[in-house]
């Protein structure tokens, strides 16, 4: 059989020509970022357990953009530009956030045009102040203030523990330590002077530093506030 | 002339073909579906279409898996009551917690085809008046029975009863049904099981279909969970919503436990067919094993069950969960995987009911010497060896090969990675087997990893472990004990403890806990530990735990350390985060006198990384949001 260049040339010439259109649409190129704040003041949470969700309707089907806060209380999120609905999630987060008459989480309007900064303000049950963290090889202790933000008789609710975590890595909470020292609700005795102390077991491979912080688990409430992390240098 | 003949015979052949109306060109019966009133004319069509109905049941736990794709033995899996030794699964044990979406199941097809079949079977005319009401009671009792698997993950949701028909013109509203509240789901599932259970045959040998006794089970078991939702529901307030579809007033409580102790009551008192405990062997391990594997009439404790048979559908979980060493499927990974942990193992009280964990050391500290590994396990409920296959257990006749290796007077351990791989004893030169080949090796799968291998549902005949072949052993969805239990749950809750002390009492009796249990004995804390032992591996420990609002305090996301594993045995809240397993090491010291005897140690398995977090946004599965697009009318769950 003869082949026929031009026709192979032809098929080439005319898949070339029919993909060769530009994307219609750019990549999504505004940053939309910010922190969970009271009165100026980061709330850290636990990473990756505290969900927001952002809704852009308009477009079929209503389904959320759903992300989670750092450790820090920080959150950012790569989105087109256009108007969005944030929300938290009811029952999350170691805080309250503003609600409907029904119950339901209340929606933060956002017109997003370019990059923007936006803290989140929400009212944490609980304030972690002055969160002082020192170690030496063999232990670590935190000392700190608890305050009560939040103290009207339907809303108050009370600490179930407090408790200083230690890490390898940077990631420390509940899930992720390497030692956990509580102390229960109850047994505070003035919660503008708390001190907590933890042994610091072995570490393999060896290591001559931590990561502390210092949380404090509400009653009936699963998320818990924390400390920023420490770096403690032994 | 011949000619002639032939223009003429096609002439007339022709006409006769041609010769049909236009009208009924098209009009040709299809030849490959069968319309509604002949299908609905005869019972055994009718009951092929109910078969299809019954296949499509869903199950929390499922000896033949899922639709999915997952294999039945996973789904015995998890909540640290077991370890999967499967390297495909290492997920189980190392997250560290569940997604909201798990569990979660929306089949509306399926109760669509439910309400047409039950449409259909009421406007049939050409059946018997008991075949059609049978059928109907049937359709009916596997509606109410996915409506509670519904409502126990998902709390209310729409209670369709009717199929709905679209109007095509545009708008579907009418389609788009609200939740019912979480009570009125449970309210219909007990009013449906008191409408058919008359209906439905009292005879204790219809086992696979839908009986008197698997309505009434049905009821209590859904008055019950409906009563304790309402009572403990109350400890954790945040989870649920302000329009009911997701939790129970505390008042309706005692309402649904006296529901449901009137229905257990009623298959106690023979009203349903003659049911009994299964008390048939005279070894209790072995008698307690068989109420699984025995389908004769001689069960008389299973009420309802998913049956498979060889030669039609069989299941692959003895082919996955044999031993490995006494396997059908030589050397293969088919083996070993669903592995029981220590934390049930040591649940497992003493028989003279008492909590004590299994000793691997005296008081102080010097490990104990066991001349067989089964001493270590001796004098317990017996349906710790009728549930789990121990260390130098029997199956099909062998003893199982379960050790850690040797551990030598110094305290240093010989052993290897696979027991093929020998190797010389102190002193000696000869290469010896030094690890079991039923495991324990961390990481080497299909082989024990926790030193325990599953013995419930495991199947001892011949050929139940080929893969070709598959085991017939029915899943039993609804037995007597359960009904004893549930019985005894709702009599304690309604302030009746000498009768709940009188159902549980026969219940442990069979598992040779004949020291019966006084009235005083009788707590919630007993109730939860006599649920999790006599029903493991059932399906019922994160229904229960849901129900009872625990669970997020037992599986509370903390590792767990040996202290937090031996202490607090019985205690309904004890934290129970992750697998433990119970290694043993054959001691060698020649000229000492535990030479050769045994020694556990309690083991963290290394694949163990992950500890189960129970988050309040776990007791109700994700409606997702597809479903929320497509019904704006549905209300998100709470905590999520």
């Amino acid at each position: 059989m003869k082949i026929r260049y031009y026709y192979i040339v032809l098929i080439t010439l005319s898949i070339a020509v029919i993909s060769c259109k530009k994307d219609n649409y750019d990549a999504p190129s505004s940053t939309l970022k910010g922190r969970l704040v009271y009165k100026g003041d980061s709330i850290g949470v636990e990473r990756d357990q505290v969900p927001y969700e952002l809704y852009q309707y308009g477009f079929g089907k209503v389904g959320a953009i759903a992300s989670s806060f750092a450790q820090d209380g920080s959150y950012s999120a790569l989105l087109f530009d256009g108007d969005y609905k944030l929300i938290i999630p009811g029952g999350q987060g170691p805080f309250m956030w503003k609600q409907t008459a029904t119950g339901a989480p209340d929606s933060l309007a956002i017109t997003l045009k370019g990059s923007q900064t936006l803290d989140l303000e929400v009212t944490p049950f609980y304030m972690i102040r002055n969160p002082q963290i020192t170690g030496s090889a063999g232990s670590v202790s935190a000392s700190f203030k608890v305050e009560k933000i939040v103290t009207d008789s339907v809303n108050q609710k009370d600490i179930e523990r407090v408790s200083l975590y230690i890490n390898k890595t940077q990631f420390v909470s509940g899930g992720d330590n390497i030692a956990a020292i509580d102390l229960g609700g109850a047994d505070i005795a003035d919660p503008n002077n708390i001190t907590l102390n933890v042994t610091v077991p072995a570490i393999v491979p060896t290591q001559n530093y931590v990561f502390g912080r210092i949380g404090v688990k509400i009653a009936g409430v699963e998320d818990m506030i924390f400390s920023p992390v420490q770096k403690i240098q032994f | 002339m011949k000619k002639l003949l032939f223009i003429t015979m096609s002439g007339l052949l022709l006409g006769a073909w041609g010769c049909k109306k236009d009208s009924e060109f098209l009009d040709i019966p299809p030849i490959q579906i069968v319309p509604n009133e002949v299908a609905f004319s005869d019972p055994a069509l009718v009951l092929s279409i109910l078969g299809d109905l019954y296949n499509r049941q869903v199950d929390f736990t499922s000896l033949d898996g899922y639709s999915d794709g997952t294999p039945g033995w996973r789904t015995f899996t998890d909540f640290s009551e077991s370890f999967p030794s499967e390297n495909g699964s290492n997920y189980i044990v190392q997250r560290t917690g569940w997604g909201y979406g798990e569990w979660a199941t929306w089949d509306y097809a399926y109760i669509r085809d439910l309400n047409l079949f039950i449409q259909r079977d009421s406007a049939a005319t050409q059946l018997t008046e008991s075949d059609k009401s049978r059928f109907l009671a049937e359709a009916r009792f596997l509606r109410a029975n996915y409506y509670f698997e519904l409502v126990k993950r998902m709390g209310g949701v729409p209670l369709i009863t009717n199929p709905l028909q679209y109007d095509y013109k545009g708008d579907a509203t009418s389609l788009q049904v609200p939740r019912a509240k979480e009570s009125e789901v449970y309210d219909f599932i007990i009013s449906e099981a008191e409408a058919i259970k008359d209906k439905l045959p009292a005879d204790a040998n219809v086992k696979s279909r839908a009986s008197k006794a698997a309505a009434l089970a049905m009821e209590a078991r859904a008055a019950l969970y409906a009563a304790s939702i309402a009572k403990y529901g109350a400890n954790t307030p945040q989870v649920s919503l302000p329009g009911g579809e997701v939790g129970i007033p505390a008042t309706m409580a005692n309402g649904y436990y006296t529901t449901a102790l009137k229905a257990a009551q009623e298959i106690i008192n023979g009203n349903a067919g003659p049911y009994q405990l299964y008390k048939v062997l005279p070894d209790l391990s072995d008698n307690f094993a068989a109420i699984f594997l025995d389908k004769s009439s001689v069960n008389q404790e299973s009420i309802f069950i998913e049956d498979f048979k060889v030669g039609g559908r069989t299941h692959g979980f003895t082919v996955n969960d044999q031993p490995f060493s006494i396997s059908d499927e030589n050397g293969s990974s088919d083996a070993g995987r669903l592995n029981p942990s220590l934390n049930l193992v040591q649940s497992f009280e003493r028989l003279d009911n008492t909590y004590v964990p299994i000793q691997t050391t005296d008081v102080s500290g010097n490990p104990v010497y066991y001349a067989d590994q089964l001493d270590a396990f001796a004098a317990r409920d017996a349906r710790l060896a009728g549930t789990v296959l121990l260390p130098n257990g029997l199956f099909k006749g062998k003893r199982v090969d379960i050790w850690a290796g040797y551990q030598l007077a110094d305290g240093s351990i010989i052993s290897s990675d696979n027991y093929v791989n020998q190797k010389p004893l102190p002193g000696t030169t000869n290469p010896v087997q030094v690890v079991g080949s039923d495991g324990t090796v961390n990481g080497l799968e299909a082989r024990s990893q926790s030193g325990f291998y599953i013995r419930k549902y495991l199947d001892p005949t011949i050929g139940s472990g080929r893969r070709g072949r598959g085991s017939e052993v029915a899943f039993i969805r609804y037995r007597y004990a359960e009904v004893l239990l549930n019985a005894a749950e709702a009599a304690f809750e309604l302030g009746q403890p000498a009768v709940a002390a009188g159902y549980m009492n026969q219940v442990r009796a069979r598992a040779g806990l004949t020291t019966p249990l006084a009235v005083t004995d009788i707590t919630f804390d007993r109730i939860v530990h006599e649920r999790r032992v006599e029903l493991a591996f059932e399906g019922h420990i994160l229904f229960d735990m849901k129900r009872w609002r625990i669970a997020h305090i037992v599986w509370d996301g903390t590792p767990m350390t040996k202290a937090d594993l031996v202490s607090n045995i019985g205690k309904a809240t004890k934290r129970n985060t992750q697998p433990w397993g119970l290694w043993s090491y054959k001691y060698y010291n020649p000229g000492n006198p535990n030479n050769g005897k045994w020694i556990f140690k309690e083991v963290l398995p290394a694949v163990v990384t992950g500890a189960n977090r129970f988050q309040f946004g776990n007791y109700y599965s994700t409606i997702n949001d597809n479903i929320r697009a497509a019904n704006p009318k549905i209300v998100r769950q709470p905590n999520q």
